[in-house]
């Protein structure tokens, strides 16, 4: 039995994770986002760093996780309890653990059997929290988890398994049948029934013809350690269908304490925006051989809590569904970073089921999300800045794939505009053409004049507005870039001026 | 490659007696029976340049091989033993002798492993039985081995001979009753029932009497928690001798309850205490020789690379090269599921010199490694990367290699340049290979021109056949015995590496460095790259 809290069907488990990760996740300050999720827990923030960065699944799962997370909002002592439980049975794992016994069935038996053992009142426990809950539980996989602990869990079962326990302790040791076997293979041992004392032990092995034995030397440790070998190998059978059994539910609680982990996680963060007052919502969300991305209210969660809760942040809204490109221009300290940084997030959280920091959102799932930084300071001393960026760009190229996200926050801007806007040219439309959609901030003139040139439907050009007075709005408006002196700040930047 | 005669040593004849009458096959690597050749322990001097240690350290990765290096540091000029070589492994190039001799060097290993580990035991019991299972594995070894070399219809001197000596041993009377002998024995030990109690440091055997079968009724109870968790994570068996000596003692009590068996085991052990032949023991070790190389080459193949057995030419000096390139480079590429770029190299009359000119990162390496490790595998014999090869086989391959950890030695890079090419110059022979590769690069333009000219022109001088890598256009065209090769360039996209190198005039092409290209985010490649 599985919890099935974050996948509704089996899943292959998660791979690692993708390469492009450390710079992504400074770039969009990832960090922020998990803290606030994980609230001071270790295990909280790995879990969600876990699923958050994690292949994202299909559209129907996505809804699955957001059934889930809304029971979850209406019954958090549920959530809370359930953790608990796995918690304790971390513990119970850490006092018998024998995953690494592998080489030694004999030992892992005596684990495995102490193990279960101790799971048993805790699966008990599972049992009896989800009867108490079940009326209040909306969820389909809620649902499912609580008909499974009902029905798998039954007392009848886990008496059961407390019976076979007490015999595998083989407190008359292993008696086992063999055969020398075919020449070439290893001796064949197999464990017979634990018997209780017979009169076949009571007849001393000196005065019987049909019986001979031998005893080890106390001091032999060869010798102890070759019949524990022979030991396992009479038990390997035995050895493997227990400690299956404990794998299996070690398993099961891991799963359950990693699943849970994630949406107690989303309520942390629930909290934190709730007293903010900022809205949340949950996405709408789309296969990911669809453009779809259109949003209203849209802010940067990583700036929202690390702002003044009593500051409000400002939302965006956005209509671009159907286009492959996004080319974000205007005022320095204008909200474009901001803008690109919250919907690198919010895709990052509709996609694994979370809410997010818009009023509205619909989205295409995307398969991969790179970022391609302007980076402040060159850390290499060999490679100029320049061809660094390349080299970047270069890498990301190695792992993008059709279906993926590319940010790029003023790509190409440390050489000449000419250039820059040559080869980020280049970037964007192979990029876009082979199925990459692209969000580009850039101060390169040349470069987003050349697809307002273009005039493609796939294409949205944002501007980041100056208000009147000179003041910075943080609004973006679906407007062309303006020509203007952009190019000597950027010379003035670049070169040190 | 040494150019010095090769002293020859005998080895004893131990085959059976009475098989004197068998085809004299004493070697699959060598042709003279009881002839071969002495040990050459240290790589030679031109492996490390032209790449030929990560060959051979690759393909001796996950073989008990050290028998074997020998072989790959010792070069033969002999035509007839290459011939001999080149035979026996186009015969191993099919797939039927090839299974054949996988399975038969595979169970070997297993009998030679088993035997040494019965000449360890303690219990005279435990010992026969290793004994008895050493010699049926290697009975069954030769013996299938023999039938399916039969089958098989060898081709080579090699493999004939060795089908021929192996019908003959097989058939011998004392072989034919080791093989009848040892699997009735087997059998009847082997079909022993008994029990044994491990109680805290006691051990007790019994005579088995049936039980029902408890492991079943305890994987039926938890059969509920096995479907999906059970992927490969079951106990290992532990390794047979890690229980051995106990065991042995479990034997001995077992042979008391059972003596009448045990003694015939016994019996058996000693009238075939000498049951491996040694010309058989000999084949399998050496044959690897040929098989480590084809499973080496087997996936750069695999990528429709073609491998050829060289034309080897006693006199003729000239040089033909179709499909050439660098089996280390293929090998590596292959591994990232690419193909190498071919090249081709004739030299004809008195055309002496190949001067290599182009671009940085052009191939130009590749192509000077390609040419030397081409004539030293011809002269293991190899097959050789490339699909028509015929070439002189060099009394000896010196190569120099500009390398960046000679800056910091004591002398200057120039000086030591200078040093090692007038050490190549004074060992060199007209019959000599030498490859340069960027030597005096590190020298000003005028010097470099200069050297290069008086260098290039000593080699010439000597007659030998030389391959010079340089940035220097002006040693393409020294004179008549100079043949220009270039690292092409594609003119759309100065960028494009090629690999090819063609014979055509040194143009001088500037390598220009457009760097968005040279690291592939240009619009075309970009593009390729995300949907490839």
């Amino acid at each position: 039995m599985k919890p099935y809290l974050l996948f509704p069907i089996d899943v292959i488990a998660q791979g690692a994770l993708p390469t492009n990760l450390e710079s992504m996740s400074s770039d969009l300050e990832l960090d922020v986002l998990f803290n606030a999720m994980a609230a001071g827990d270790r295990f909280f923030y790995t879990t969600v760093r876990q699923i958050v960065l994690a292949a994202p699944p299909e559209p129907d799962v996505i809804r699955y996780r957001q059934h889930i997370l809304q029971d979850c909002l209406q019954l958090p002592e549920l959530f809370r309890d359930i953790y608990r439980v796995a918690v304790e049975a971390l513990e119970v794992q850490r006092q018998h653990y024998f995953g690494f016994m592998r080489s030694n069935p004999g030992a892992a038996l005596t684990g495995s059997i102490h193990l279960l053992a101790a799971y048993v009142p805790l699966l008990r426990q599972i049992h009896q929290i989800m009867a108490k809950s079940a009326s209040e539980i909306r969820s389909e996989g809620l649902k499912r988890f609580l008909a499974a602990t009902q029905s798998e869990l039954s007392e009848d079962y886990l008496n059961e398994i407390m019976t076979h326990v007490h015999d595998l302790e083989l407190r008359r040791g292993a008696t086992m049948q063999a055969t020398i076997g075919q020449v070439g293979k290893p001796m064949h041992y197999r464990l017979l029934a634990p018997k209780p004392a017979g009169w076949r032990d009571l007849v001393p092995v000196a005065l019987s013809r049909d019986a001979y034995s031998f005893e080890i030397a106390p001091r032999d440790d060869a010798g102890f350690q070759a019949l524990d070998n022979m030991h396992n190998r009479g038990v390997v059978d035995v050895a493997n269908a227990v400690a299956h059994a404990a794998d299996h539910i070690r398993a099961f609680f891991n799963a359950l304490r990693t699943e849970c982990a994630f949406y107690l996680a989303c309520l942390h963060l629930h909290h934190e925006l709730a007293t903010r007052e900022l809205p949340v919502c949950f996405p709408d969300m789309y296969s990911s051989d669809q453009l779809v991305f259109s949003a209203t209210g849209l802010y940067d969660v990583s700036l929202a809590l690390q702002m003044d809760p009593t500051s409000r942040v400002v939302g965006n809204d956005i209509a671009a569904d159907s286009k492959s490109l996004i080319m974000i221009t205007g005022a320095n300290q204008g909200g474009k970073s901001t803008f690109l940084r919250g919907t690198g997030l919010a895709q990052l959280m509709a996609q694994c089921g979370m809410f997010v920091p818009a009023s509205s959102l619909r989205a295409n799932i995307v398969t991969g999300l790179f970022t391609h930084y302007k980076r402040e300071e060159d850390t290499s001393m060999n490679v100029g800045k320049f061809e660094e960026e390349v080299r970047r760009m270069s890498e990301i190229a190695d792992q993008i794939t059709p279906g993926n996200m590319l940010l790029c926050n003023e790509s190409f801007a440390s050489t000449n505009e000419r250039e820059g806007s040559e080869i980020g040219r280049q970037v964007v439309q192979a990029m876009t053409e082979a199925g990459v959609k692209v969000v580009y901030v850039t101060h390169l003139y040349d470069l987003a004049h050349g697809f307002e040139m273009q005039g493609s439907d796939n294409v949205l050009l944002l501007r980041a507005e100056r208000g009147d007075d000179g003041t910075h709005t943080f609004k973006l408006t679906e407007n062309p870039p303006l020509a203007t002196s952009f190019g000597r700040d950027l010379y003035a930047r670049i070169f040190g001026a | 490659m040494q150019s010095s005669p090769s002293p020859t040593v005998s080895i004893p004849n131990e085959s059976t007696p009475g098989l004197a009458d068998a085809a004299p096959f004493e070697s699959v690597l060598f042709v003279h029976p009881g002839e071969i050749a002495p040990n050459v322990e240290r790589e030679p001097a031109c492996f490390h340049d032209l790449n030929l240690d990560l060959v051979v350290a690759d393909l001796t990765r996950d073989r008990e091989t050290s028998h074997l290096l020998p072989f790959f540091y010792q070069p033969l000029r002999d035509i007839e033993t290459l011939h001999y070589r080149q035979d026996a492994q186009r015969d191993l190039e099919r797939s039927e002798l090839r299974a054949a001799i996988d399975r038969f060097a595979a169970r070997m290993e297993v009998a030679e492993r088993h035997h040494a580990f019965a000449l360890k035991q303690e219990f005279p019991h435990g010992r026969d039985r290793w004994l008895h299972d050493a010699m049926t594995i290697y009975t069954d070894a030769v013996q299938v081995l023999a039938d399916q070399l039969h089958d098989a219809a060898p081709n080579s001197l090699a493999f004939t001979g060795l089908r021929n000596y192996l019908s003959t041993y097989v058939n011998s009377a004392s072989f034919v009753a080791m093989a009848i002998d040892g699997q009735k024995v087997g059998e009847m030990i082997g079909a022993i029932p008994y029990t044994v109690n491990i109680n805290n440091g006691r051990v007790t055997v019994r005579k088995y009497e049936e039980e029902e079968d408890y492991p079943r009724e305890v994987e039926r109870t938890f059969d509920r928690f096995k479907e999906e968790d059970a992927t490969g994570d079951a106990f290992d068996n532990p390794p047979i001798p890690d229980a051995g000596y106990v065991e042995n003692r479990v034997v001995e009590l077992v042979a008391q309850l059972f003596p009448v068996e045990f003694a015939e085991l016994a019996a058996f052990c000693q009238r075939n205490a000498q049951f491996m032949d040694a010309v058989i023991h000999r084949f399998a070790r050496d044959v690897q020789f040929y098989l480590s190389y084809l499973d080496y080459i087997a996936p750069i193949r695999s990528r429709g690379m073609t491998f050829c057995y060289p034309e080897i030419s006693g006199l003729s000096r000239g040089l033909e090269i179709n499909g050439g390139y660098d089996i280390a480079l293929a090998a590596k590429l292959a591994r990232e599921g690419k193909r190498v770029v071919t090249n081709d190299v004739h030299l004809s009359g008195h055309e002496r010199a190949l001067v290599v000119t182009g671009p940085n990162q052009g191939g130009k390496t590749t192509f000077a490694r390609m040419i030397g490790q081409m004539h030293y595998l011809a002269a293991l014999g190899l097959c050789v990367p490339g699909t028509l090869v015929r070439l002189f086989l060099p009394d000896q391959i010196f190569c120099h290699f500009d390398q960046e950890e000679r800056v910091s030695t004591l002398r200057s890079g120039l000086e030591n340049d200078l040093m090692r090419v007038h050490g190549i110059l004074d060992e060199a022979t007209a019959e000599s290979l030498v490859v340069l590769n960027e030597t005096f690069s590190s020298t000003m333009l005028s010097d470099a021109v200069y050297l290069g000219k008086e260098i290039l022109q000593r080699m010439l001088e000597k007659g030998l056949l030389c391959v010079y890598v340089t940035f220097i256009d002006e040693l393409a065209s020294l004179n008549d015995a100079t043949v220009s090769m270039v690292a092409v360039v594609d003119p759309d996209d100065p960028s494009r590496r090629t690999f090819s190198i063609v014979r055509r005039e040194a143009d001088g092409l500037a390598y220009a460095a457009a760097i968005s290209k040279k690291y592939g985010i240009d619009y075309e490649h970009l593009k390729a790259r995300i949907t490839s």
